[in-house]
């Protein structure tokens, strides 16, 4: 069953220096049961494109189609969206702190969340705050409900925001960035906690990273942004295995892996991401591409005439470059000399 | 073997607790009884999670913390209690990079001043400077003509790639990375990463690499020390300590790293801790690690295990009662 349905999804903001194209157009979908990673370096647009489909994108100008199981969101009045969110479907961001209000108890934010979408009893409400905050495995959770955030660790504080999130029993959780700031054995314990409450749940997850890893980890699909648009979409285990597009080529080459055999060289992509105010002309990866970059002349003019669309590459693999030759090569770049 | 460059004995740092409301509290001991040698041109890994004291220790190594125990010996010469004036010659010889580079640039100064500052420091002939200052500029990867610009006009790698110029601009024979790529994007850390390990070769520069990122860590050290709440819980060979981990946590920090391939993922054997790091102001008695390992016994909780060798065919050391490896 389809949840969410993002067609041509543009965010625009207006800024003193000119206008910033945060998100140019990107499409996905997320299936009930099933998690969508959405992975991209700093200024990619992953985080905007998450906003902008909660309808917390304040001050940017949004076009295109967002549809949550067969409601339309975008230009929907802001009643409409307000009853879905946190309801249908809910957030958790990184930081804990900061999203979860200093001055209330844990219990009182999840038990609000719960009054204000289904005009629970104060007592009830509470109750079910216990109750959920048990299910992520809080110990003592009567107790720590009477607790303020910092008196919860980094990890137990992004329990709280899972509970929080899914006190209402949404369909789909957007997790934007969840586990970045916490430690390694903790992410590992907050991811577990996610896939498990997916497989109880059935709920749609949609899981933004920078963290390759974690993708690998957790996605059933998997986008790659770069500089505001697709750069490739596919299965997470063809991604990994086939890598279509030369930035998802470039990210995989550059990453240094546990797995990999020892002294393998890192290949590092050139050059640093693009900005958003004045971005390359055509593929905004063009400057930094090793395929653009062997191609001939005559060849690569494609790259900088206009952005490359989304095309279909293999079975339920779609991938933004002109330059993709049908049979999947690779081009890699030379060990960084740097 | 060749003398080690760097010794470090049993390094020691309690900050005090500060006040409590009506007596004071007992200090936090951040690292705590601290072990190990850096040899010339080799790196060695320093990794661990927040709060295990890794970057405490890695500014004691540079005297940018007084150590509160114990001591740091540079070609075999006690550097923990000598004042500044016997310690600003050493300083061009042990410098430090830093996690956040914007930070850690002045941002109303040129990269020409930025980068030409320790050498003026140190007292080279301006004449001199200004060539040396573009020959830095150079190593790094980066142009003579951006020694106009100012940090903000630079990006995070760019701009980390200033801050390396900097630590190396009095050849130091050791350079402590305090996280120098995590700031970054992952595009841009394998620059960082490849412009390190090519100056240690060209250079011969030793670096103590300090990060929570293992694969990262894995890539640059030639050996790694593991430290969980202040101490070092186990050190060794680089092969050695990611492919036959004999401390149970090392053991599961490896296990709990999710792996850019999702077939192994799914695969894969993992050990997931329970709870957080405690904290170092109240850390658990005996081996620190017991309430959250899968080995504990009874003897973890009272007796907190020594750093020694595990195995008769390694050097390898782990500080745990029932090592594997």
């Amino acid at each position: 069953m389809t949840l969410l349905e993002v067609k041509d999804l543009a965010v625009e903001f207006t800024t003193a220096e000119g206008v910033v194209r945060a998100v140019r157009g990107v499409d996905f979908t997320v299936e009930a049961g099933r998690t969508l990673g959405i992975v991209g370096e700093s200024g990619s647009g992953k985080s905007v494109t998450s906003l902008a489909v909660m309808g917390l994108h304040r001050g940017a100008a949004v076009t295109g189609s967002v549809r949550f199981q067969g409601t339309e969101l975008i230009g929907a009045p802001e009643e409409t969206v307000r009853q879905l969110r946190g309801r249908r479907m809910a957030m958790v961001f990184q930081d804990a702190l900061t999203s979860l209000h200093p001055y209330f108890t844990i219990g009182d934010q999840i038990a609000e969340a719960h009054r204000a979408h289904f005009g629970t009893g104060r007592r009830a409400a509470l109750a079910r705050a216990v109750e959920v905050l048990g299910d992520v495995g809080i110990p003592e959770p009567a107790r720590r409900a009477g607790e303020y955030p910092h008196q919860f660790s980094g990890g137990m504080r992004q329990r709280a925001m899972i509970a929080l999130a899914l006190s209402c029993e949404p369909d789909l959780i957007i997790a934007d960035e969840p586990t970045t700031a916490l430690d390694v054995t903790v992410q590992a314990q907050v991811l577990e906690l996610l896939m498990k409450i997916q497989q109880d749940r059935g709920l749609g997850i949609i899981m933004i990273t920078h963290d390759l890893g974690v993708i690998a980890r957790v996605a059933d699909e998997v986008l790659v942004m770069y500089g505001g648009a697709a750069a490739e979409q596919a299965p997470a285990e063809t991604l990994f295995s086939t890598p279509r597009h030369p930035y998802t080529q470039g990210l995989l080459d550059s990453l240094p892996r546990l797995d990999a055999a020892d002294g393998d060289p890192l290949h590092a992509i050139p050059g640093s991401p693009p900005s958003l105010l004045s971005p390359p002309a055509g593929c905004a990866f063009h400057p930094r591409c090793a395929r653009y970059a062997a191609a001939p002349e005559e060849v690569r003019a494609v790259c900088t005439d206009g952005r490359p669309p989304l095309r279909l590459v293999a079975e339920q693999h779609r991938s933004a470059c002109l330059l993709d030759p049908p049979s999947a090569g690779r081009t890699t770049h030379q060990e960084v000399t740097a | 073997m060749t003398a080690p460059l760097l010794t470090v004995q049993d390094l020691g740092m309690t900050f005090p607790g500060g006040n409590g409301t009506f007596r004071r509290r007992a200090g936090i001991r951040a690292v705590d009884g601290v072990s190990f040698d850096v040899r010339p041109g080799e790196t060695l890994g320093l990794v661990g999670e927040s709060g295990c004291g890794k970057s405490t220790t890695g500014r004691m190594l540079v005297r940018l913390l007084d150590p509160t125990a114990g001591r740091v010996g540079f070609h075999g010469r006690d550097i923990t209690r000598i004042g500044q004036r016997e310690l600003r010659p050493l300083r061009s010889k042990l410098q430090i990079i830093f996690q956040d580079p914007f930070a850690s640039l002045n941002p109303r100064q040129t990269v020409q001043q930025i980068v030409s500052a320790p050498l003026r420091a140190q007292g080279t002939e301006p004449k001199r400077i200004a060539a040396e200052v573009r020959d830095l500029i150079r190593l790094v990867g980066l142009a003579p003509e951006h020694l106009e610009r100012y940090p903000h006009q630079f990006s995070g790698g760019q701009a980390q790639r200033i801050g390396i110029a900097r630590a190396l601009a009095t050849r130091p024979e050791l350079v402590v990375a305090d996280e120098p790529v995590s700031a970054l994007d992952v595009s841009i850390q394998a620059q960082i990463v490849g412009l390190m390990e090519r100056l240690q070769r060209e250079l011969g520069v030793a670096y103590v690499f300090i990060a929570h990122d293992l694969a990262v860590v894995r890539h640059i050290s030639h050996r790694v020390a593991v430290m969980y709440l202040g101490r070092i819980v186990e050190i060794g060979d680089k092969r050695e300590v990611y492919e036959r981990p004999a401390h149970p946590y090392t053991k599961a920090l490896l296990s709990a790293v999710p792996l850019p391939d999702p077939l192994a993922e799914r695969r894969r054997e993992r050990i997931v801790l329970l709870g957080d790091p405690p904290s170092p102001a109240n850390p658990p008695s005996g081996c620190t690690f017991h309430p959250r390992c899968p080995k504990a016994q009874q003897i973890c909780r009272t007796e907190a295990p020594l750093l020694r060798i595990t195995s008769a065919d390694s050097a390898r050391q782990a500080a745990c009662h029932f090592p594997e490896g």
